[in-house]
């Protein structure tokens, strides 16, 4: 091996690096990779998960949520489905009314937007904790939400008491008040397609709406930063083609916008699937288990039941299922017309400018 | 090559460094009663507890020669979780009655009570519920048994005397309905198991055969059960504290949202809240099936293995000593969970005297290993009870009460 100026350089990049490596390995790897062991090992949470108590059980523990019918399938499938609305209902309007605030103070004839800009990040900077403590009571039974909508002449729920779907509450104005027989039974996860067509608790909703007061402001942040690296000439060349602020805002601030729209949109998928301070302090999935989630149902089944190998499994198909989402996500949103967007007048154009700056050097 | 072998070994690091946080230490002697350093996690109702708590595991700690030091955990079941998966389980703790056939079961728990010198002196229905395959396991530290919690204002305003005390459900329903008024539910309690089967061991009915192998969830008596309970309902008698806007019955009761609440003697708690609001405890009704209440307890737990569990046994004999539980008794008002102090503890405190009398015909709620997810189960079926159908309840109940029975037995 010739030892040129550069010989060694390797070795020392290893040991810069190696601290890094240590703190990931120790604090990040080892603990994934025990993970997985746990969640194919019958641990009971009985001293070290590597100690001679604990045997592999094969995938016995993945096929506990996944294949045999019993209480564990029908949990994780209640908790997948509770989530399951949760994310379809957060993600979008979270997302869009982020988007919305950020376009709002980003104009330049707002006045006072610092003091807005301060006002719509206020609830991230909040603790999770302390809204969600602050929203139980406005929304008890006799609480603001419900005077405010008794002013209206509206009856409200008893909000967090309440285990009813509202897709169930909603088909009921038309008479049906029980599953029809076709949606009785059946349905993956041991619950009925019924129970699966359940829609978001009324408990759920009150969840759905904390989440996109909370979250909207972070996001509203991304988006700022992403409209503000949108060059003011741009906008002007739109004002001079003459673009109303509809057209210009769909056809130029929001496909620029697409890298920071995936980022949110996954920031956001990610986030939501891992819903746990508000269920762990609305009472555990209380009213009904409409707000048992996958994330508290594997910290009950782990710190509760002392069932640490099923827990694991199921912090690993949650993370199964946030990879495949965010997959399709990306899938989704990827640049479907690169290159095709060029029209053959410039085209052709390009071609002849080529041709001629070849002409011309040889 | 060079960086693989140097990844190598960094993962070889990395791994012995994790296994070694993993292991635990401790160099005590095996077995000795002095020189111990113990640790006590107990889940605290407030600083009373506490400090009485302190002071006493100070005082044994004094005359034996060992230090206590006493941490009030905020969320008991998991740090102890916590604490027995990283090898260093606290040395003696608060075990509650619900979770101790799951730490039973997986060995958590050294059987040490079958061999205290008072393990006689308990009540027999506090040592079945700690009783772990025929093994009286840890001995109990306190009891709380379910009585009917009677607003005495509303009461004598009603016209109502200690005679109309009601003793069965039609003397339940009568008093319950005259109580009821636009604004006051004459009854309150939480639609959950810990109420509701009180109900249901009033009819008679069980979840457990005797011999611990077969689940009797699905049985007419029961289901008698539920329907009273829907009853009351129907009739508007009874609301859930939901209905009434409040976080608890007790909270009904201390606002005057309801005139009767089915607690336990934790209700003094609304003293703080609602100073002025005046009540008594009396017997729960007896139902078809004779008197029934729910007892609730929790045991001096002391992980299995440990250096230090001579000492702790020692603790505990000083602790559930009559003298001393009768010092808790009047500090922060637990009944002792032996009998001759609960009598002593019956006559002193004769606003109390109902919840000690009607231990002598309490059940343990169900707790075999495994239940509590059953049992939460249950309790969100409970939910759809009103306007629902009991029998499908008690039918689901069946089923998955008997799976986890049959998965518990065959550990």
């Amino acid at each position: 091996m010739a030892k040129g100026i550069r010989g060694g350089e390797a070795g020392r990049g290893w040991l810069f690096i190696s601290p890094a490596l240590v703190i990931i390995g120790l604090f990040l790897v080892l603990p994934i990779l025990l993970a997985v062991w746990v969640s194919f090992s019958d641990w009971n949470g009985l001293g070290s998960p590597l100690s001679g108590n604990t045997s592999f059980v094969g995938t016995k523990n993945y096929e506990k949520l996944l294949v045999d019918p019993g209480l564990s399938q029908r949990d994780f499938g209640t908790s997948i489905r509770n989530n399951f609305y949760y994310v379809i209902l957060v993600v979008p309007l979270q997302t869009a009314l982020a988007l919305f605030l950020a376009v709002q103070v980003n104009r330049r004839i707002l006045k006072a937007r610092g003091f807005f800009r301060t006002a719509f990040y206020f609830p991230s900077v909040t603790s999770s904790i302390a809204i969600t403590g602050i929203f139980i009571f406005l929304f008890s039974a006799s609480g603001a939400i419900n005077a405010l909508l008794g002013w209206l002449g509206i009856n409200g729920p008893n909000w967090l008491a309440d285990p009813r779907g509202i897709f169930h509450n909603f088909v009921e104005l038309f008479g049906v008040h029980s599953a029809p027989t076709a949606l009785a039974a059946g349905g993956p996860l041991g619950i009925s397609w019924w129970e699966w067509l359940a829609g978001p608790s009324v408990a759920m909703c009150m969840l759905i709406v904390l989440a996109i007061f909370t979250t909207s402001g972070t996001f509203m942040l991304i988006f700022l930063a992403g409209l503000q690296s949108i060059g003011a000439e741009i906008d002007e060349a739109a004002l001079m083609d003459g673009t109303g602020p509809f057209r210009k805002f769909f056809s130029i601030t929001l496909p620029m916008l697409k890298p920071t729209l995936f980022t949110v949109i996954t920031l956001g998928l990610i986030g939501t699937w891992q819903l746990f301070d508000q269920v762990y302090l609305t009472g555990g999935g209380a009213p009904g288990k409409t707000l048992l989630t996958p994330a508290y149902l594997s910290y009950e089944t782990s710190f509760k039941g002392l069932n640490w190998g099923q827990g694991a499994a199921m912090a690993f198909l949650l993370f199964l299922l946030i990879v495949a989402l965010t997959l399709l996500q990306r899938y989704i949103l990827r640049d479907r017309h690169k290159g095709e967007k060029l029209d053959k007048e410039m085209q052709r154009q390009i071609a002849l400018h080529a041709s001629v700056t070849k002409g011309g050097t040889s | 090559m060079n960086t693989k072998k140097l990844g190598a070994g960094l993962a070889a690091v990395a791994l012995v460094a994790g296994l070694a946080a993993c292991s635990s230490g401790g160099t005590d002697t095996p077995g000795a009663t002095t020189g111990q350093k113990l640790t006590m996690l107990i889940g605290s109702s407030g600083d009373a507890e506490t400090s009485a708590v302190q002071a006493a595991a100070d005082e044994w700690a004094k005359s034996s020669g060992n230090t206590v030091e006493v941490v009030a955990a905020s969320d008991l079941t998991q740090q102890l979780s916590q604490g027995f998966a990283g090898g260093t389980p606290p040395d003696i703790f608060y075990m509650g009655w619900d979770q101790f056939g799951t730490y039973a079961q997986n060995k958590y728990l050294d059987p040490y009570a079958k061999d205290l010198s008072n393990a006689g002196d308990f009540y027999k229905s506090l040592k079945d519920t700690f009783t772990y395959k025929d093994t009286f396991t840890c001995a109990p530290k306190d009891f709380s048994t379910l009585g009917l919690i009677i607003n005495t204002d509303m009461w004598k305003a009603a016209g109502l005397t200690d005679a109309d005390i009601p003793t069965d459900w039609a003397g339940l329903e009568s008093v319950a309905k005259k109580l009821t008024t636009d604004k006051v539910a004459g009854l309150s309690f939480g639609l959950e198991y810990a109420r509701v089967g009180v109900f249901m061991s009033q009819a008679g009915g069980s979840l457990v055969s005797a011999d611990g192998k077969t689940v009797t969830a699905d049985t007419p008596e029961n289901l008698a059960g539920l329907k009273e309970v829907q009853k009351l309902h129907d009739d508007g008698v009874l609301k859930f504290p939901s209905e009434i806007n409040s976080g608890w019955s007790g909270e009904a009761l201390g606002k005057g949202a309801a005139a009767m609440v089915i607690e336990g003697p934790w209700i003094k708690g609304i003293k703080g809240d609602f100073p002025d609001t005046h009540y008594q405890a009396v017997e729960l009704p007896a139902g078809p099936g004779g008197q029934a209440t729910f007892t609730f307890t929790n045991c001096w737990g002391i992980p299995t293995g440990a250096k230090t569990s001579a000492a702790a046994v020692d603790l505990v004999k000083f602790l559930t000593s009559d003298a001393q539980q009768l010092k808790f008794a009047d500090a922060f008002g637990v009944i002792p969970s032996t009998e001759s102090a609960a009598k002593e503890y019956a006559t002193k405190y004769p606003e109390n005297a109902s919840f000690v009398k009607s231990n002598d015909y309490a059940v343990s709620p169900v707790n075999f290993a495994g239940s509590a997810t059953v049992i939460t189960d249950f309790n969100a079926q409970l939910a759809t009870l009103i306007g629902g159908n009991a029998k499908a309840i008690l039918a689901s109940l069946q089923t998955t009460l008997q799976a986890a029975l049959d998965e518990a037995n065959s550990k």
